[in-house]
C-alpha cells in the first residue's frame, strides 16, 4: 500500500468536487427526473398586507394538465412552521425582558397575507408551464390592509399579528446596565453616540431553493429532495412539528446544493406543502424557485437599526459601550430568527477589547416583509459592525489613530479562557499579534504618507481597520439549550472501513460549497496515513447518515471534523487489538504509524492497515470476543464555541465628483486556528470579503414603506458584488490553535463577511475625514449617499 | 420563470414579416435578439401571443459603407459592432458604446435595431445615436422612410417607429476629420445600465476651437435627449481655455426630465449629467486633437 510521505493536513489540495461542478455534471434537486413527476406553482400575495376574502380555484382546476389545486383550508391537521428558538422568562432563558410571541406561520396562509410573496395556494400540474399558467387563474379576493416595512416604524405601524404590544416580537437585554451607566459618568470620559443602520440583505445563493417530494403509497415512505444545509433538521422539524408523520418513514436528501449562506438552513413553506400534497395526489412533485421567488421568500439577513454609545477615557481606554437595537424579524418567525439578534449578536459586543462595562438592549419587531434569519455571520457581523464603527468614532473624537486606539484596548494574549462581560468565554487569542502581522503586510506608515500626498491633489484616499472576533463551531448543546435552542448542536461522523481498506466517511455536516468532500477526505487520509483516493465522503442524506445537525455557523471542520476524528480514534483502537493478535503482541505495545500497525519502535514488525481491515471482515484468525467489522460512529458535542479573530485593512479611493467608492486594496490577516486546506480557507475568506464589501457598498433589500413592495426584487436592481468591482486581496494568517477540539481548528466560513463590512465603511469615513466627516449612518455606501455626505460636509464648513 | 405560451414565427423576408404583423396585429411582437423582451415575458410582464423572429431574414444583418455613411443592418449584434473593422475605423464611438452594452450574452444576441426600437431609457446606444446623428430606416407596407434621430426617441420606451413598420437599417455618418467622439457612463451597480450616460462628438478647427458639438444624454430621464445647452456652450469656444468645457457642461441636465429612483435623486442624477457631460466632452475633444 502506498503511504503518503508528507502530512496531508495543511496542504492546498485541489477540490475533488470541482470537476463535476465546472463541467455541468453536478446533480442538483432540479435535475431530478422521476416517473409520474408533477410540478408545483405557488400563488402568492401581491400585497404586503391583505385579508383573504375568498379564493376561487375553479378556473385553475379546469386548466388543461392541472392535477390538483390546494389552499390553506385544504391542509387540515397541518401545524404551523416551528420556530426553533425560544425566548421566555418561565424557561429561565437569560436576558428576556418581554417573552417571544410565538406567532403562527402556516404553510399556506388562509386568513391574512403578511408580506409580498406570502403563499396562499399551490397549483400542481403535469408540466411546469401548465402549473404556472393555471396559477394565474386562481382568483383571490383581497382586502388590502395598511402595511409597515421599515424597522424603526414597526412598533407604531399597523398590527400584523395578535401580539400584546405593537408588533413587538420580544425584548431582550444583556450586560450590566448600572455599571454601564456609571462608566459613562466617569469623570473626564469622552462619549460618542451614533445611529448605525445595518441594512437588510438577500442571500442570493446561486442555486435557488428547490424540492422534490415523492410519497410511495405501497410502503408509506416519503422521500424529500431539498436544497438544505441540514437535511436531518428538515426531517425532524417537518415530521415532529408540522406534518405529524413518522420520522422513520421519511428520508430527506440534500444532494449537490449551490450555496446557502444560511438561507437554506430553515424549514420553508414550499417543501412542507409539496411533501403534504405528494401524500394526497400520490405522485412526485417538483418545485424550483424562480429568482424572483428567491428574492421574495428566501429568509433575508441583518436589518438592524441601532443607537450605540461609547465612552472612552482621555487616554483612549474604552470605559463603556451602550447599545440599543431594533431588529426586524419580518412577517413571521423563521426557524432560528430569535437567536440571531440576541445570543449571536449581544454576546459578541465585547469584541477583542477589554471594555469597562457593556449593556445591550434588543427589541425584535414584526413587519410586512420577508422573514429575517441567519445570513453568513448571523448576528456577529452586526455586532462587529457596531463595535468597529464605534471604536473608529471614538478614535475620531479623541483625534487618535484608530489602529493605536485598538492596540491600547486589546485583551492581552491568552490561552484557555477569557470571560467577557457578555456571557461567553473566549477559547484562545492573540489580538495584538494579528494586528502586528497586518501592519507588516500592509505598510501603514507608507500609506499615511500617500494619503497626505493624495489630499493635496484633491484625491480622497482612506484606510479602514477591523480587528474582529467571532464565535463559531456552534455549539455546546447544554449551553444553547439553556439559551433557548430547540435543538442540540453536536455532530455525527461515521468512518466505515471496507474489507479492502477503502474508507467511506459519513458526516452530518453538509457541503454546499465548502469543499467537505476534499477537506474531510484529507483529514481522514492524513490521520490514517493512507492515500486520499481511498477515502470517499458521503453527506446530505438521512437515509445514509446516522444524524446530522448540518452546516452553518462555521462548524463543519471543528464539530463535524472532530466527530470524524473520534471515529478514527475508535477505528485505530480496534485495529490495534486485531494487529496485536496477528503479531502475537500485547495491544498496549502496538502503535499506528503511517498506514500500519506496528510493535512500538519496531517498524519491521507490522501489519498494514488493509490487512487489519481485511481481517476484521474475514475473522478467521481473530481476537477472542472481539466483534468483526471496522465501522465506527461518534457524536461530538463541543465543550465551548471557538473564537476566530483577525485584523483586516481596506483602502478605498472616493471620487469627489460622483461619490463613487473604489476599493483599492484589501489585506486580511485571519486566525482560524489550524488549517486543514489553506487553499479552501483562502477561498472562503475571499468569498466572505466579497460578501462583506457587497454589504458595505452595494447590496440592500429595499421595501417601499407605503406600498410594502420589494423594490429590489431581481439581480437587475439588487447589486451583487462582481469580480471587476473588487481588488485582488492580500490574505495572510496567524495560527492560534483552539484548545476546544483535538484538531485545533476554529472555523473559517464567516470571518471575511464579519470583518470586511466595517473595514470598508471605516475606510470611506477616513477618506472623507479631511472634510470633517466622522460617520455615515446607513449602508450601502452608494455613490449618491457618499456624494450627499460630501456635499453636506462642504456646506457645513 | 416560465413565459406564457406563444407561437413562434420565423419569416425569411421583410415582406413576410410585415405580412405577419398585419395579420396578427397587437398580439404579435418582433423578436430582434430578445434580451429585453424575453426577460419581460419570463416575468409575465409581457405576454405576446406571437413572436416574429427577425434573425432569419437575410439582408438585415451586417455593416457596409455607402459613401460617407456606415450602413448597419438592424439585426447586427452588439458584438459585431464592437469588432467590425469599418465601424472601428469610421465611427469608433459606436464600437465602444456597443462594447459596454449589457454582458457578453447580451452582446452576442442583442441587436442595434432591437435596442433602438425598444428605447430603454437607460440604454447606452441612444446617447451615441443622438451625438452621431444616426438615421433610422423603417420599412412598412407602403415602403421605406428615414427618420432622423432627433425625431426618433419620443418618450418612455416609445419611438417614431409605427406599429406596422420594422426598423431595418441604421445609417451612421462617418466621423469627419478633426472630430473626436466618446461615450462615458455611470453604470448601475447591478444591471450596468446607464444611471447616466453621455456621448459627445466634438469637431475642432485644429487650433482647439470647437466648430461643432453634438451631445446625447441617456439614463437620467424617460428618454435619451440632445443636450442643446451644452452644444451651444461649446460651439465657437476654445476648449483648451480654462473652464470652457466645465462651464458648458453645467447645462448637461437641461432638457432632461430627470427621474428619481433607487439609484439616485433628481438632484444627484442631474449632477451626474453635468459631470459626465464634462468627462465625455473632455475625452472627445482630446481625440479631436
Amino acid at each position: 500500500m502506498a503511504v503518503t510521505e508528507d502530512r496531508l493536513f495543511g496542504k492546498s489540495i485541489k477540490r475533488r468536487e470541482d470537476p463535476r461542478f465546472i463541467t455541468g455534471q453536478g446533480r442538483y434537486v432540479d435535475d431530478l427526473k422521476l416517473p409520474g413527476m408533477t410540478y408545483a406553482a405557488f400563488v402568492r400575495s401581491p400585497h404586503a398586507h391583505a385579508r383573504i376574502k375568498g379564493i376561487d380555484t375553479t378556473a385553475a382546476k379546469a386548466h388543461p394538465g392541472v392535477v390538483a389545486v390546494f389552499t390553506g383550508k385544504d391542509m387540515t391537521g397541518v401545524n404551523s412552521l416551528p420556530c426553533g428558538w425560544d425566548l421566555r422568562k418561565e424557561k429561565g432563558i437569560p436576558g428576556v425582558v418581554q417573552d417571544l410571541a410565538m406567532v403562527p406561520h402556516m404553510p399556506l396562509t388562509s386568513d391574512v397575507a403578511r408580506h409580498v410573496g406570502d403563499p396562499v395556494a399551490v397549483v400542481i400540474a403535469d408540466s411546469q408551464s401548465a402549473a404556472t399558467d393555471a396559477a394565474e387563474k386562481v382568483n383571490v379576493t383581497w382586502e388590502p390592509l395598511p402595511a409597515v416595512t421599515a424597522t424603526d416604524k414597526a412598533e407604531k405601524g399597523p398590527k400584523i399579528h395578535d401580539v400584546p404590544t405593537g408588533n413587538v416580537a420580544f425584548k431582550w437585554a444583556l450586560g450590566d446596565a448600572a455599571a454601564t451607566d456609571a462608566a459613562f459618568k466617569t469623570g473626564g470620559a469622552v462619549t460618542v453616540k451614533k445611529r448605525i443602520v445595518n441594512q437588510r440583505l438577500v442571500a442570493n445563493a446561486m442555486e435557488p431553493r428547490a424540492c422534490v417530494a415523492r410519497y410511495e403509497d405501497a410502503t408509506g415512505e416519503l422521500t424529500l429532495w431539498v436544497t438544505s444545509q441540514n437535511p436531518h433538521v428538515h426531517r425532524l422539524l417537518m415530521c415532529a412539528f408540522v406534518l405529524g408523520i413518522p420520522e422513520h418513514k421519511v428520508r430527506v436528501i440534500a444532494p449537490d446544493v449551490g450555496g446557502g449562506f444560511g438561507s437554506k438552513i430553515f424549514l420553508y413553506n414550499e417543501e412542507v406543502v409539496c411533501s403534504w400534497a405528494s401524500r394526497k395526489i400520490k405522485r412526485p412533485i417538483r418545485w424550483t424557485a424562480s429568482r424572483r421567488e428567491a428574492y421574495m421568500t428566501d429568509a433575508h439577513g441583518r436589518d438592524h437599526v441601532t443607537d450605540a454609545e461609547i465612552a472612552l477615557s482621555k487616554e483612549g481606554k474604552i470605559l463603556g459601550l451602550r447599545v440599543k437595537t431594533t431588529a426586524n424579524l419580518g412577517a413571521y418567525l423563521s426557524t432560528f430568527a430569535p437567536a440571531v439578534p440576541t445570543f449571536l449578536y449581544g454576546t459578541l459586543l465585547n469584541g477583542v477589547y477589554a471594555i469597562g462595562a457593556i449593556h445591550v438592549d434588543v427589541t425584535g419587531v414584526f413587519t410586512n416583509t420577508t422573514a429575517v434569519d441567519a445570513y453568513r455571520g448571523a448576528g456577529r457581523p452586526e455586532a462587529c459592525y457596531v463595535l468597529e464603527r464605534m471604536v473608529d468614532a471614538g478614535a475620531a473624537a479623541l483625534k487618535m489613530d484608530p489602529a493605536e486606539l485598538r492596540r491600547k484596548n486589546f485583551i492581552p494574549k491568552f490561552s484557555g479562557a477569557f470571560n467577557t462581560l457578555v456571557a461567553v468565554t473566549y477559547d484562545s487569542g492573540d489580538y495584538a499579534g494579528a494586528l502586528d502581522k497586518l501592519m507588516q503586510v500592509f505598510d501603514y506608515k507608507k500609506f499615511r504618507a500617500e494619503q497626505a500626498e493624495a489630499r493635496t491633489q484633491g484625491r480622497l484616499l482612506g484606510v479602514g481597520f477591523s480587528t474582529y472576533i467571532e464565535a463559531c463551531s456552534i455549539a455546546p448543546s447544554k449551553v444553547v439549550g439553556a439559551l433557548g435552542a430547540g435543538a442540540g448542536l453536536y455532530e455525527s461522523g461515521t468512518v466505515r472501513v471496507h474489507p479492502t481498506g477503502m474508507v467511506t466517511v459519513y458526516t452530518g455536516s453538509h457541503s454546499h460549497g465548502q469543499g467537505h468532500e476534499t477537506t474531510f477526505a484529507q483529514l481522514v487520509a492524513d490521520d490514517l496515513g493512507i492515500p486520499m483516493e481511498q477515502v470517499e465522503v458521503i453527506h446530505g442524506d438521512t437515509g445514509q447518515i446516522a444524524f446530522g445537525m448540518g452546516t452553518y455557523g462555521s462548524r463543519s471542520a471543528s464539530v463535524g471534523g472532530t466527530a470524524i476524528k473520534m471515529s478514527l480514534n475508535k477505528i485505530k483502537e480496534k485495529g490495534k487489538l486485531i494487529a496485536a493478535h496477528l503479531l502475537e503482541a500485547s495491544p498496549k505495545d502496538i502503535e499506528y504509524v503511517k498506514g500500519q500497525f506496528q510493535v512500538k519502535g519496531v517498524p519491521a514488525k507490522a501489519v498494514p492497515f488493509g490487512a487489519v481491515s481485511l481481517t476484521a471482515y474475514v475473522p478467521h484468525n481473530y481476537p477472542e470476543g472481539l466483534e468483526p467489522g471496522l465501522d465506527e460512529t461518534s457524536f461530538y458535542d463541543p465543550s465551548n464555541f471557538c473564537f476566530p479573530f483577525g485584523a483586516h485593512a481596506c483602502v478605498v479611493e472616493v471620487e469627489p465628483e460622483t461619490g463613487k467608492v473604489n476599493v483599492v486594496k484589501y489585506v486580511a490577516v485571519d486566525d482560524v486556528g489550524n488549517v486543514i486546506n489553506p487553499m479552501i480557507v483562502d477561498g472562503m475568506v475571499h468569498g466572505g470579503i466579497a460578501q462583506g464589501v457587497g454589504q458595505a457598498l452595494w447590496e440592500g433589500a429595499v421595501y417601499d414603506n407605503d406600498s410594502g413592495q420589494l423594490m429590489t426584487g431581481s439581480m437587475m436592481d439588487y447589486a451583487m458584488p462582481k469580480a471587476d468591482m473588487l481588488p485582488a486581496y492580500v490574505t495572510d494568517r496567524t495560527v492560534t490553535p483552539t484548545p476546544v477540539n483535538p484538531l485545533g481548528v476554529k472555523g473559517a466560513g464567516e470571518t471575511g463577511t464579519i470583518a470586511s463590512t466595517p473595514a470598508v465603511v471605516n475606510a470611506v469615513v477616513d477618506a472623507l475625514a479631511g472634510l470633517g466627516v466622522d460617520h455615515i449612518d446607513a449602508m450601502p455606501l452608494t455613490a449618491e449617499r457618499v456624494w450627499k455626505t460630501i456635499q453636506a460636509a462642504k456646506a457645513g464648513k | 420563470m416560465y413565459p406564457a405560451s406563444f407561437e413562434y414565427h420565423s419569416p425569411t423576408t421583410v415582406k413576410d414579416a410585415l405580412g405577419l404583423m398585419g395579420k396578427l396585429g397587437d398580439d404579435a411582437k418582433l423578436l430582434a435578439g430578445g434580451h429585453s423582451l424575453i426577460p419581460m415575458m419570463k416575468l409575465r410582464l409581457a405576454q405576446p401571443k406571437h413572436l416574429i423572429d427577425l434573425r432569419n431574414v437575410p439582408g438585415l444583418k451586417g455593416v457596409k459603407e455607402d459613401g460617407g455613411t456606415i450602413v448597419i443592418g438592424a439585426m447586427t449584434t452588439w458584438y459585431e459592432l464592437e469588432t467590425n473593422a469599418i465601424v472601428k475605423a469610421k465611427c469608433p464611438i459606436v464600437s465602444e458604446t456597443a462594447s459596454i452594452v449589457g454582458d457578453p450574452a447580451v452582446r452576442n444576441l442583442g441587436t442595434i435595431g432591437g435596442g433602438l426600437a425598444h428605447a430603454d431609457p437607460a440604454a447606452d446606444m441612444p446617447a451615441t445615436a443622438i451625438a452621431c446623428n444616426f438615421e433610422m430606416v423603417c420599412e412598412g407596407p407602403k415602403g421605406r422612410r428615414t427618420v432622423k434621430v432627433d425625431e426618433w426617441f419620443q418618450g418612455l420606451m416609445s419611438t417614431a417607429l409605427k406599429e406596422d413598420e420594422i426598423l431595418v437599417e441604421v445609417r451612421v455618418p462617418a466621423l469627419a476629420k478633426g472630430t473626436g467622439a466618446a461615450y462615458l457612463k455611470f453604470p448601475h451597480p447591478a444591471s450596468r445600465f446607464a444611471i447616466v450616460g453621455v456621448a459627445a462628438v466634438i469637431s475642432t478647427d485644429g487650433k482647439g476651437t470647437c466648430s461643432k458639438a453634438s451631445i446625447g444624454v441617456t439614463g437620467a430621464g424617460t428618454k435619451a435627449v440632445r443636450a442643446k445647452g451644452v452644444e451651444a456652450g461649446l460651439s465657437g469656444k476654445n476648449l483648451a481655455g480654462a473652464g470652457a468645457i466645465e462651464a458648458a457642461a453645467q447645462k448637461g441636465a437641461e432638457g432632461v426630465d430627470v427621474q428619481a429612483d433607487l439609484q439616485g435623486s433628481v438632484e444627484y442624477k442631474a449632477h451626474l449629467c453635468r459631470v459626465f457631460a464634462k468627462r465625455a466632452v473632455e475625452a472627445a475633444a482630446k481625440r479631436a486633437g
